[in-house]
């Protein structure tokens, strides 16, 4: 990493030199790149194993309040100066923007520790054999396995002319499989910046009790159901709701927290925080302006608290970037990313034993908003949705199609777990409890 | 880039590999957009790289590198093998390949305007003319208009002796007007949404989209819209324009003839397929007017499923998948089509750009156009009819869907009687095929492109292109996505 940060330090300095070549003084230079791995099995078996390396230069001049960007992959000589011509000449046929604003300074950050040695040089074959003992128990159930181990290193730089030079490495591994059975399925899935976060062996023992347990699946009728919802439910559900948490779609009139800042709309026990500090998080400590990331208390006890600011949208409502800001020029502004929500004290368990009656959730699908303002939406239920009954979980039931109000939701939790870090697929990673809610409002069922 | 190509081929020959191929690829894009008066982004990519795919003690391998000297090239090279060789840890069988000619060809897509020679002013002039229109209507809270254009050029080798360069122009544009209201959210977007329309075209698609005439209407439905009624809830004859049935096809019918979904490739992610190996043939999928076929030949129109050779250098073909009603074909690759026995691929493997392997992905699947009038498919005594994608998920098997809309309205005796808000319907994927009742002619068919299909682990973003006319289906659900 450290060869990296040189090599990005030199490219940097010819573009600068690039841009001064052409009279121009103001530049920012994005480095966003790194090495990734996956090994993927279905049927039991590897089928597709890939890696691929890439670093990418993306250069932001400004000139007299004109802004465009243009990025490449070709980092040699040529390629910097190609780079930097194609962002001049496309800046210079806009017209200026009287908001934009001269490049961010440098700034002091907090640095979280993110790299694992022994997770970026993991082999192939140490991926092969974790998938291997992975599969075999879920073989060993009767049942097929599918998934995906992953590791790879990520870096993101953001230097500019007045002096920000603010840089990231990271590693992250990923392991998720599914077990299924004759009629149904279990899930489970993990991810960690150290490769050692995790168990794949666990993992798999999971996914296959969830497929087993899951059988024959029974079919109920839709309707307004008590939920349990695993972490990466949770996660994969609520995740839908914090690119709405920003200064620029407020102002935009396209988020549901147009006139509800301030107000009580979630219930007393949700509290979320973005904090990327927190040890269980991931991702860089600055935004896309290498502004440093500062700690947000977005839902205080149900009342919206604070959301993010982008430099351009903290200037225009005369408030304080919060580290927020997507890459310039861009227009969604700033968002929310590394999400905390406050767990409680109850356990999975004791969530499902005080359940009379209710659907237990492992994983949720193909999420969509339906309603932007009430927010809305919909989605599947996957790979291990059971009932609970007399406090048990009593069987394994067809998947259903909910339509579901997040503001709704989170105002009828009754119970949360610790929180944990999940992984799911719809949604950034995030630190979450499961949760236990009323009347969740289930509307179809499947074929399976 | 031929000669990248064939270094990296050169490199994995002769070290136990059964077959290689590989991808170096060179792609540009410009994307440009407005937003409430002003610029929102102008930016321009480029990326270069190269994927090198090797088949070693029966199991794939894949490397891909950004580093393009011959040290780069090489170690891209044997990290491939490694990665293949690693994958008998966890092997059931050798991979096998249906077989395939060799070909040598140089394919460049029509275009007849290259976007990349009209100047970054006169496509933001256009579009600033189309954010103006949006905003002159009291109540829009939000005008955006966009852009994205791509040149694509690919260079494939294969142990099989291919040598293949193809060249692909696509282009994209739209629009969409915002209102938020009294604590109310209503969107109104054109062509379509996700960005409008996209083919394979230059510069000519944008002349050819009438942005700026169609743009005072959408803004007055975008405001006119928090007035209207909510769309009722029941069973209804239901009416879609093109642009949503286009993305109906794409949910119900395109993803679930990916042979492997079918036989678990996908199974931890995107899912699996209710067409099991034994409904070919034999399943019921539509009514008898119900014909869609997968066709990526430039005969099928400029799609963005559109090209020569697949990505595994399996020339583009015409498929059928449903003929009156009838499930008869999918979508393959080499190793699929070998699995299932069929003789040859028929040329749906694509990846989204040299870091990727391909997948089996859409190419353009497409409902053919049926015999009615639009009069005639408009002519139910009472139906609801909607236009223009908001929402849409379905499951992991391709079963239950649930789409909502833009924009509704009630119809009786063919003409529109009220404006309706918020309009979804689900179903089954077979009963809904089962109940089309009439589908548009020819003269109201339409190629439209879905930039952002998603598939893969990596995840890979595709293009897609679906031709649909609009189309009248019995008794729909219809509404219960507001259900409460």
């Amino acid at each position: 990493m450290r060869d990296k940060r040189l090599e990005i330090e030199t490219i940097f300095d010819q573009a600068v030199d690039a841009a001064r070549a052409q009279g121009v003084t103001e530049i920012e230079a994005i480095f966003a790149g790194g090495d990734q791995a996956l090994t993927r099995f279905a049927n039991n078996a590897i089928h597709q194993n890939v890696a691929e390396r890439d670093l990418q230069l993306s250069v932001r001049p400004l000139i007299d309040g004109r802004a465009a960007r243009a990025t490449t992959n070709r980092l040699d000589r040529d390629g910097v100066r190609d780079v930097v011509a194609q962002a001049i000449s496309l800046t210079s046929l806009i017209e200026p923007d009287p908001d934009l604003l001269p490049l961010a300074g440098k700034t002091e950050y907090e640095c979280p520790k993110r790299f694992s040695l022994a997770t970026a040089s993991t082999t192939p074959d140490e991926r092969a054999q974790a998938v291997a003992e992975a599969i075999r128990v879920v073989e060993e159930a009767g049942q097929v396995a599918a998934g995906t181990y992953s590791t790879g290193t990520t870096v993101f730089s953001v230097m500019n002319s007045r002096g920000a030079t603010v840089s990231h490495d990271e590693t992250m591994a990923r392991f998720s499989i599914t077990a299924m059975a004759r009629d149904s399925s279990g899930w489970a899935k993990a991810s960690a910046c150290d490769r050692a976060g995790f168990h794949p062996l666990e993992l798999a023992q999971t996914a296959a009790r969830k497929a087993a347990l899951s059988r024959s699946p029974r079919v109920l009728p839709p309707g307004r159901y008590t939920v349990i919802l695993e972490p990466a439910a949770v996660l994969d559900l609520v995740g839908q709701m914090f690119g709405d948490f920003s200064a620029t779609a407020i102002r935009d009139g396209r988020s549901f927290l147009n006139d509800r800042i301030g107000g009580k709309i979630f219930g007393d026990n949700i509290t979320i925080h973005d904090d990327v500090l927190n040890p269980l998080q991931s991702g860089p400590p600055f935004d896309g302006e290498g502004v440093p990331r500062r700690r947000l208390t977005l839902v205080d006890h149900g009342v919206v608290r604070e959301i993010a600011y982008c430099r351009q949208a903290a200037a225009l409502a005369g408030a304080s970037p919060t580290g927020h800001g997507f890459p310039l020029p861009n227009e969604v502004g700033e968002a929310p990313v590394n999400i905390v929500m406050n767990g409680g004290d109850t356990s999975l368990e004791q969530m499902v034993a005080s359940t009379e009656r209710g659907i237990l959730v492992t994983r949720l699908w193909y999420i969509r908003e339906v309603d932007p303002y009430e927010k809305i939406f919909t989605g599947m239920t996957r790979d291990g949705t059971f009932l609970v009954e007399g406090g048990e979980v009593a069987a394994g039931v067809r998947n259903y199609r909910f339509n579901q109000s997040l503001i709704e939701l989170l105002k009828n939790v009754v119970a949360l777990s610790p929180a944990t870090r999940a992984s799911g697929e719809e949604a950034l990673d995030m630190v979450v409890p499961a949760l236990k809610a009323t009347d969740f409002n289930f509307t179809e069922v499947t074929r399976f | 880039m031929k000669d990248l190509a064939l270094q990296a081929l050169d490199a994995v020959t002769g070290r136990g590999v059964s077959y290689a191929d590989v991808r170096s690829i060179e792609v540009r894009d410009r994307e440009i957009s407005t937003k409430n008066g002003k610029v929102g982004h102008v930016s321009s990519s480029e990326s270069v790289g190269l994927g090198v795919r090797v088949m070693a003690a029966g199991a794939w391998g894949f490397a891909a590198t950004d580093d393009l000297t011959r040290q780069g090239i090489e170690s891209a090279a044997s990290l491939a093998l490694d990665i293949a060789r690693s994958g008998v840890a966890a092997q059931k069988h050798r991979v096998t390949l249906a077989p395939e000619d060799k070909y040598e060809a140089v394919w460049v897509s029509p275009c007849r305007v290259d976007p990349f020679t009209i100047s970054i002013d006169r496509q933001l002039a256009t579009l600033l003319v189309i954010d103006r229109e949006l905003r002159r209507q009291r109540g829009v809270s939000l005008a955006e208009a966009s852009m994205h254009f791509e040149r694509r050029r690919q260079f494939f080798a294969s142990t099989l002796g291919s040598l293949i360069d193809q060249t692909r122009y696509t282009a994209g544009a739209g629009f969409s007007a915002l209102s938020y209201k009294d604590g109310e959210i209503q969107k109104r977007s054109y062509p379509n949404s996700f960005g409008g329309q996209y083919q394979l075209k230059g510069y000519e698609l944008v002349d050819e989209l009438r942005l700026v005439e169609n743009a005072p209407r959408i803004a007055e439905e975008a405001v006119v819209l928090h007035s209207a009624d909510q769309c009722p809830e029941g069973e209804f004859d239901l009416i879609l324009d093109s642009s949503q049935l286009g993305l109906q096809i794409h949910e119900s019918i395109g993803h679930p003839i990916e042979l492997d979904r079918v036989l678990g490739s996908e199974a931890n992610y995107a899912g699996m397929s209710f067409l099991t190996l034994d409904q070919l043939r034999r399943l019921r999928y539509g009514s008898r007017i119900v014909n869609v076929v997968c066709d990526a030949r430039l005969e099928h129109g400029p799609g963005l499923g559109t090209f020569a050779f697949d990505d595994e250098g399996v020339p583009a073909q015409l498929t059928d998948i449903i003929r009156n009603g009838q499930f008869v074909g999918y979508m393959t690759s080499r190793e699929t089509a070998a699995q299932i026995g069929e003789r040859r691929s028929n040329g749906c493997m694509r990846a989204d750009g040299w870091a990727r392997i391909p997948l089996i992905r859409m190419t353009n699947v497409s409902l053919e156009p049926g015999r009615q009038s639009l009069d005639e498919v408009f002519d139910a005594s009472h139906a609801i009819y909607m236009e223009t994608n908001r929402s849409w998920s379905i499951d992991d098997k391709r079963y239950n869907f649930q789409f909502g809309c833009e924009i509704g309205w009630e119809m009786r005796g063919g003409k529109r009687v009220r404006m309706l808000k918020n309009p979804s319907y689900s179903g089954i994927s077979t009963e809904f095929w089962n109940a089309c009742a009439a589908i548009a002619g020819p003269e109201h068919w339409t190629l439209w492109g879905v930039p952002n299909c998603g598939k893969g682990q990596p995840e890979q973003v595709m293009g897609t292109g679906h031709g649909a006319s609009p189309a009248r289906f019995g008794k729909i659900k219809v509404g219960s996505a507001y259900a409460r």
